[in-house]
Formats: structure tokens, sequence, C-alpha cells
């Protein structure tokens, strides 16, 4: 059955030696292959270049300031039409110094508009500035671009085809809202239906779903979790979580990024001592993961998480906003990447934005788990429920996903990811993160040449997302591009040339691992 | 004492003295030494608490003893959430529930532009521009043109600045206020505010001082008494930024706030208002601009409005208006808009297609609902047993029984009888951690296409259901 699902894949893609192999990897089972991960670290000669970059930044930063608090340069930006009345001023000059000195300047990398469907190619608007990023003008034409930026894992974002056939009928049938709660009267039949579905997919008792995947963090770890209960939660997991956590009242801890010693003597701790000052017990335990770090590009532990977890008797909320649909030989995520059992995991979590090209959240469970949630969640009670149009785009995806059309899109994923990951690292970048992960963050580090970077890429007809500080450490600025199943071999090549352009002429091949490579010179090889 | 004594002693002191000079400095020091030792005994050492240290095997033994909680307590199969009703279709002026079709007092859809036509045909062209999902956060390639379009036109409607729109009505303005307002900083809130800003009030962190509910006097003590701190503290007060947080039309009492006091009050006290117009969009005020509109005061004043349009505009999402200055700081702080995938296309050409539906009107839409409203609450404070709380344009009422009757039993009751006459009602929902839970009641919306028949036929099955109720 496997071999006939690889040969018909095969016919339909043209495939050279090395993907050949690859193909094979992909069904294997090696444990090692499945967490080999690496993260290389700065070196030296980056890190100080780095950091010299931001203090001649913050010099200019405070030398303009100077010169517009004295008014030798005009005041840019709006004021506060409050400003001469006595009131306390809205923000402190030092927290905007950053948005003022140094954002500003490279604003333009940052929301970029775009007119056209967000697949693996799309049209940008033309924004041009004339008095350095401060306002822009549209000039009315577009830039085509390859987007390397967009959540888009399973090419679902599509205008055309079943799913957004099925939307457009959805609309006509069930009206855009229904602005009702679920709990009073906003629950539809469609939202029963995706909620089974889901649940069927998954492989659990029962789901639940919301109209926003940010706010299915914030608002229901507060019913799970509450005072007298200890998480412990991944440094870098994603700010809905820590927001979720925080709002919740229960104390939190952070370990070390996928670090699994560090949680085991955090995990031993927490329950010999108890409350750090009464020392009371803890009520439970929960330990939150992601299934794929965004920026990071790696993959969480699954296998020694169950067993801690079982070991010390403590909860398992894994958020699978990248994982879902993208890992995973059938696409149900890092559960079924790992060949565990779903029961294990007690808490799954995901978003539909990335790989279902819609909009929400779930979270799947037990039966217990999921009344509980229903009854007692913020959303449930006061959000309005799910639109229609975006409902039924998830479940013809999921249907798509269950037959042989979604096999060919999830071995395409795959096969995009070794690829472009392979060759990337053949040619000397720093590259973090698992193998198999499709989201690929390159190291950069300097801030100029992150903008550099961007610019050049778009001239090229490529976008990429750059992003640095705060949203990264201060000296890992990256660039982090996400594949799609709906990227072909010529696009990946094509921004394959063009990494490989800009990366020569700006000297971003860092790594001490890897000899640094021109492209030519290693497709040249075979 | 006599003259031999006092000079024996002087004597024996000064031999005392010679003795020092002779003596050994090892002796000497060590003396000293003692000395120093003992005073610091007496006087410095702290008891030090006796440390207990756990063995491996007993540390074990803890950790094989603790039993946590089960992750979530037993449920009632019974509960309300989960028997609720299931609908099918569009759920617009009437609703089908099991087959059968009700009039729709339930639901948020004040100007009913859910299931209009035009409404309907410009989403469906947006799937076919841009497909179902915006695949991004904003930063990132998220931002469509659609939400420039949808921002700008937000911002003209209310003579504002800039608009910045949100993907989730819930979370806008629960990202909003943390935005803004840090540790240090004092809210000024209306006990009666929903709970989403509940929520943004609490992950602000800041010192929340709770008025009571549209009681200016209550407001204007505490602000007395803020000024009374602040003048023994000038520095300090200089640094702390202050806010007033209220609604125009509250959701959970069907009242309109004071606004005109307020803003005079904000240039007396330096405070900012942020007004959330959530129900008052769209259904308050000549054109539909709300509850400024509605008392003629100057937009510029109030600081930032914030507004859903999951109500009268009939889509998903929420917004923000005002001067530039204020909105645009969202853009890189507000939670809910940075690290949050954007909104849909479709939803946001449905909200602009509702806009020029509004706009294009002008006054007749709001005219009628404001007198529908009206006239509805005259007919329903004629039903002898009912209490109808909210101001008579509001199209939003809560209905209550008198005193002792009032529980959730009798509501729940009352709504189960009307929807057997194909009339859908609904009982407010809380949760039970709410600042102030509201007394029960039965949450009636206005749908400014019903007419004088429908409304009639809903007070007649609200009386029968009173009686079936209390007998």
């Amino acid at each position: 059955m496997i071999d006939s699902i690889t040969s018909t894949v095969h016919e339909k893609i043209k495939m050279d030696k090395n993907n050949y192999k690859y193909d094979c990897e992909l069904l294997t089972n090696n444990e090692d292959d499945l967490q080999s991960e690496e993260f290389e670290e700065t070196p030296l000669y980056a890190a100080v270049l780095t950091y010299i970059s931001y203090a001649i930044l913050c010099l200019f930063g405070w030398l303009r300031d100077f010169l517009r608090q004295s008014n030798i340069e005009t005041k840019r930006g709006a004021i506060d039409p409050n400003a001469s009345l006595g009131f306390v001023p809205l923000y402190q000059s030092y927290e905007s110094f950053y948005t003022r000195n140094m954002y500003t300047r490279v604003r333009d990398i940052f929301n970029r508009p775009i007119a056209s469907v967000p697949g693996p190619q799309f049209e940008l608007t033309e924004r041009l500035s004339d008095d350095y990023n401060w306002t822009y003008r549209f000039t009315g034409k577009t830039i085509r671009a390859i987007n390397l930026g967009s959540y888009n894992y399973l090419g679902f974002a599509e205008k055309t085809g079943p799913c957004a056939t099925e939307s457009m009928n959805a609309i006509k049938s069930f009206g855009i809202a229904t602005c009702s709660t679920s709990s009073e009267t906003g629950t539809q039949r469609y939202q029963i239906e995706l909620e089974q579905l889901l649940a069927t997919f998954l492989g659990v008792e029962s789901c639940i779903a919301f109209g926003m995947g940010f706010a299915t963090n914030a608002l229901n770890i507060p019913v799970i979790a509450s005072k007298g209960d200890l998480i412990l939660s991944d440094e870098l997991n994603h700010i809905s979580l820590i927001l979720g956590m925080r709002l919740s009242g229960a104390s939190s801890q952070t370990f070390a990024h996928n670090d699994m010693n560090d949680l085991e003597k955090k995990l031993r701790a927490a329950i010999v001592q108890g409350h750090p000052r009464t020392n009371r017990p803890w009520k439970k335990i929960i330990i939150v993961v992601e299934g794929v770090y965004s920026m990071e590009g790696s993959i969480c532990r699954l296998p020694q998480l169950i067993e801690l977890k079982k070991k010390y008797k403590a909860y398992l909320y894994m958020d699978e906003a990248h994982s879902i649909g993208a890992m995973g030989k059938h696409g149900r995520g890092i559960v079924d990447y790992f060949n565990m059992d779903t029961k294990d995991v007690d808490i799954l979590m995901g978003t539909f934005t990335k790989s279902f090209g819609s909009a929400g959240g779930y979270i799947a469970g037990k039966k217990s788990l999921i009344d509980h949630i229903r009854i007692n969640s913020h959303a449930n009670n006061y959000a309005t429920s799910m639109s229609a149009p975006i409902v039924q785009q998830i479940i013809s995806s999921l249907h798509l996903l269950s037959g042989p059309e979604g096999k060919k899109r999830i071995y395409q994923l795959a096969d995009n990811t070794r690829y472009f990951r392979q060759k990337l690292v053949d040619m000397g970048f720093i590259i973090y993160g698992n193998k198999n992960s499709p989201v690929v963050p390159m190291l950069l580090y300097m801030p100029a040449r992150v903008t550099r970077f961007n610019r050049e890429m778009l001239r090229r007809g490529i976008a990429v997302v750059t992003v640095g500080f705060p949203a990264t450490k201060l000296l890992e600025a990256r660039v982090r591009f996400c594949l799609s199943a709906a990227h072909t071999r010529q696009m990946l090549d094509a921004a394959l040339k063009a990494i490989d352009e800009v990366g020569t002429d700006i000297s971003i091949r860092y790594s001490t691992r890897h000899e640094h490579r021109r492209l030519r010179d290693i497709s040249s090889e075979k | 004492m006599t003259r031999g004594d006092i000079e024996s002693l002087a004597t024996d002191f000064y031999d005392l003295l010679e003795s020092f000079k002779h003596a050994p400095v090892y002796h000497l020091s060590f003396e000293i030494f003692l000395v120093l030792a003992v005073s610091w005994l007496v006087f410095f050492r702290k008891p030090r608490p006796i440390e207990k240290k756990l063995t491996e095997k007993e540390k074990q033994e803890l950790i094989d003893e603790w039993q946590p909680e089960p992750l979530v307590p037993s449920v009632d199969p019974n509960h309300p959430a989960l028997n609720v009703r299931v609908l099918d279709g569009i759920v617009g002026k009437t609703v089908e529930i099991d087959g059968r079709t009700s009039l729709n007092f339930a639901t948020f859809n004040f100007l009913n532009f859910v299931g209009k036509q035009r409404i309907a045909d410009k989403a469906i062209q947006a799937v076919q521009k841009y497909g179902v999902g915006s695949c991004g956060p904003r930063g990132f390639y998220g931002t469509i043109d659609i939400h420039l379009e949808l921002e700008e036109r937000l911002a003209r409607f209310f003579n504002c600045e800039e608009g910045i729109i949100y993907s989730y009505g819930f979370s806008t303005i629960a990202s909003i206020i943390p935005a803004y307002s840090k540790r240090n900083d004092i809210l000024f809130v209306d006990e009666g505010v929903h709970y989403a800003i509940q929520k943004g009030v609490e992950a602000s962190r800041s010192h929340v001082k709770w008025f009571r509910h549209n009681d200016i006097a209550d407001l204007e003590r505490l602000l007395a008494e803020q000024e009374i701190l602040d003048k023994k503290n000038p520095k300090k007060a200089r640094s702390i930024r202050r806010f007033l947080i209220i609604e125009g039309l509250y959701v959970n009492y069907g009242d309109i706030c004071p606004l005109q006091r307020m803003v005079e009050l904000k240039y007396k006290y330096k405070y900012r208002i942020f007004l959330d117009e959530s129900v008052s969009f769209g259904t308050i005020g000549q054109t539909g601009r709300g509850v400024t509109e509605y008392y003629n005061i100057d937009r510029q004043k109030i600081d930032l409005i914030s507004s859903t349009l999951e109500y009268a505009v009939g889509s998903i999402g929420g917004f923000a208006v005002g001067s530039s200055f204020v909105v645009d700081h969202q853009r890189l702080s507000a939670q809910g808009y940075c690290f949050s995938a954007s909104l849909p296309p479709l939803l946001a050409a449905a909200a602009i297609e509702a806009l020029n539906i509004m706009e294009e009107d002008n006054t007749t839409l709001f005219e009628t609902i404001m007198d529908k409203s009206k006239r509805l609450h005259k007919k329903i404070l004629s039903i002898k047993g009912y209490i109808v709380n909210g101001d008579e344009i509001s199209p939003l009422k809560h209905l209550r029984l008198t005193n002792a009757l009032n529980t959730i039993g009798r509501l729940e009751e009352i709504v189960q009888f009307a929807q057997t006459r194909d009339i859908t009602i609904t009982v407010a929902r809380y949760l039970s951690d709410e600042h102030r839970l509201p007394e029960p009641s039965i949450r009636l919306i206005l749908n400014v296409e019903m007419n004088d028949e429908e409304l009639e036929f809903l007070c007649t099955v609200l009386q029968e259901a009173l009686v079936k109720v209390t007998t």
C-alpha cells in the first residue's frame, strides 16, 4: 500500500536521484533520525559585530533624539492631542526609543500588504516611502513574488478548488455569522459536525473549536489550571500560552528549551518542596510545550515527555499550532510523527490557521475534559461562535487530508522540507531546528544584514520573513522560511539561487561545521 | 568613704594600669580577643534555623506518595451548556431549530445584516480573490489590502484619524487595555462592564478602582481620593497614567453611560477615556455612530473608541478608532493584534459592505431601531409581573421576574415555553467569576426588521409563559 502511494507521487513529480533517497528516509522509523536537531553556536566574531551594530544604532538614536528635542530636526510621528493640557504622557520616551530610532528605519520589511491569495506565489502591493518609512504611498502596482513567509504548510490557501467552492456554498446556506455565543443560541449544526470530524481525525474522544487560535490558549488555560497548581512551561513558549498561564492564577516556572533533564529536576523539586513559601503540596502539575517551535524550528521531545509525565503523575498540554497537518505520516501532528498514543497527551491544542488555510483553534482530549471546558470556557460563554465559511474550509480540508490528495500533500511537504534544508546546510548557512520541521530559521545575526537580506530577496522576487529583537534574543536575528506543499521544485530552486547570491553578497555563511559552498558547486556534484 | 579608701582605690587602679603595661603581648591580645568574641556572640549572632536536609530516599518517598487532583472536576451532564439548541440555516430574523422556524429575539443581529444578499455576494467575491484564510499575522504577509480598506472606512465613519482591526471581538478590548495601562497605572472601571473588559483589566496588572454602575457620584469620590494621594507625592503622581474604562451601552444592563459628565471630569482630573461601544455602534445615534453622536459630544475628546464587528455589522472581529497618536501604539504592543493571525478577508469584505449599507441608508435604519425599541419597552412594561431594565431606546433589554421569583430555573422554563410557541429567546449566560455577577435575566434583543405584529406576539407569549411559571 505504501509503495503504491510513493510510486504515484513519483509519477506526478519529477524526481532526481537525491530525492528518491529522501523519500525512503521518510518512511523509516529511525528514532535518532526523528529527533536529530542542530543548533550551532553563535560564532564569536558575529556576536561581537552584532553588539557593536546595536551600540552604533543606539548612539545614533540618542543623537537623533537630541536633535529632535532641540528642534534642529523636525519631529515626526503623531502628537498627543492632550499634550499641553497637563495629562501624564501616554508613553514613556524610553519605551518608544526603540520604535522611533530602530524600528522605523526598517519598517518597510514588516507589515507588507498583499493583494492576492497567500499561496505559494502572491502579489505584494508596492509601497514607497519618501521620508524614510515615516509615511507610505501606494503606487497601485503589485509585485509578484514567491511566498516563503505565510503559514501555508499544506497548500490549502487556494481561491479555486473543492475547499473554496464549498466555503462559498456555505456562505449562501448559512450566512457569515451567528451573532451569538455558543452557550446561548450560537451552536450551529456545522460546528458540531466539525468537532466530531476533528475528534475522529485526531483519534481522541472529543473536541471543541473556537474562533481564534490566540484566544483558545489565553481563555482556556485558566479553565484547566487555577491557583494552587503548578505549570512548567518551556522557555520559548508562545505569548498566548504565557498570557493564559498568567490569567489562570497558577504558579509557573520555566525550564530550559527542550531540556528534559532540567524538566525532571524541576519536577522532582516541585513535588518534594511543594509551594515555595508554605510548602503545601501542589494540587496538580501541568507541563506546557509546543509541538513545533515557530522561531527555532525544533520539535518537542514527546517520547521523553510522556515518560516523565507518567513517572511523576503530571499532565501534558501540547500546543500543535504549527505541527498539526504538517507533521506525521497522516498529518495528525507530533503524536503521529513519533507514532505514540494520543491518549498519553492529556490536552491537545491546535490552530486551523496554518495547515488548514482557515482561522480558529481547537482543544482535544477526553470527553470529561472537553465537557468541563465547554461549560466554563470564557470563549464559549462570551465570544461569538465560528463563521460558516471558515468552518466549511476546515471540514473540506479535513476530508481531503484523509484521502489520497492529503497523502500527496503531506509527502510533498516532507520532501520540500528535506530538500530545502539539506541544500542550505550544504551551502554553509547556519540553520536551526529539526531536519523534518517545515519551519526553517536561518541565522543572520546583524541587524543591517537582516534588513539588507530581506530587501535584496524581494528585489529578486522572493518574499521572506525576517525577525529580530525583541521577538528573538538580541544576538540571534534570523530569517524564517515557511515551506509549503504547494511549492514546486522550480520555486524552491529559484529561492535557493537567490539565497545563494544574496548570501555571497553580504557574507552570511557563518557555519563552522559545514563547508561554505556555492549552489552551482553542490549541484554539479551529482 | 574616707580619704584613705580613695587613696587605696587609686593605688590599686594605678597598679592595674602598670600591670597592663608589663603584661606580655600575647596575653593582652588573647584577652582582647575573648572580650570581642563574647560581645559578638551576645549581640550579633542570629540564631540559625535548623535546616532539614532530606535524604534521597525521603525525596523518592514524597514523590511516590504525591497524588495529584484529577485534571478536571466532574461535570453535571444536565448543565445547559452541554444541552444547547442546535441551529440550522441562516440565523437571521428567523431561526430554524429541529425543523421548526421561530422568531429570533436572542442573537445580537440588530440591523439584520446576517443573510443579506449583497453582503453574501461581496464575501463570495472575496473568497474568489483571496481564498478563505489569511495564513499569517499582520506583521508577516497577513496584511491584505482589504484590511487596510476596512480600517480606513471605519476611521472615516467615525471621523477619526485612524482605525485598527482585530480578528476576534473578545480579544479586542482585552488586548487594548494592557497595551496602554501597565503595573503602576490606575484604572477607574465601572462595575457593570462585560467580561472581556474585566479580563483586559486583569491582564494589565494595574491598580483598579471599581465604581458603582453608572454612579457618577461614586466615581467623583474615587477621583477626589486619588487627588489627595497625588498631592502628597506629586513626583510619583506625574508618572502614573489614569484611564476611565466605560461602555457606551452596557451589555449586562442595557443602560447608557452618563458620558457628558465623564468628559467634563476628564479635563478636571486628567484621565483618558476608553469607551467600548460594542452594542451602541450601529444602534444608538441618528446615523448609528454611537453614544457620542447621541449626546452630541465631540469624538476627539474620547481617547479611544473600541467596538465589535460581531453585533450590528454581522461579521466577525473587532476594531478600535481614535487619533493616530493613540491607535498606532497598538500595532506593536497589543498582543491580540501582533501575535495572532489576521482577520480572514471574506469577513473584512462583509464588514465593508455592511458599512456601505449603513452609510447609504444614513438615518432610516437607526431611527427605526430606536423607535421600535421604545415601542417594545412600553409593551413589555405593560405586562405585569416582569421588570425590564435598560434605557427605552436600547435595543437590548434585560427581562426579570419580580423579587424572589427571579431564579434561573424559572427563566429557563419561560425560554423553553417560548421555544414551543416558536419564539427564540435566551437566558443571559455568565461565568461565576464575574466581578459583579448580574441578577439572572432573559436578554431580549430587538431586530430592526421586526414588525408590530411580531412584537405583539412576543409579548403575548411572554405573558402566557409568566402565567405558566407562576402558578
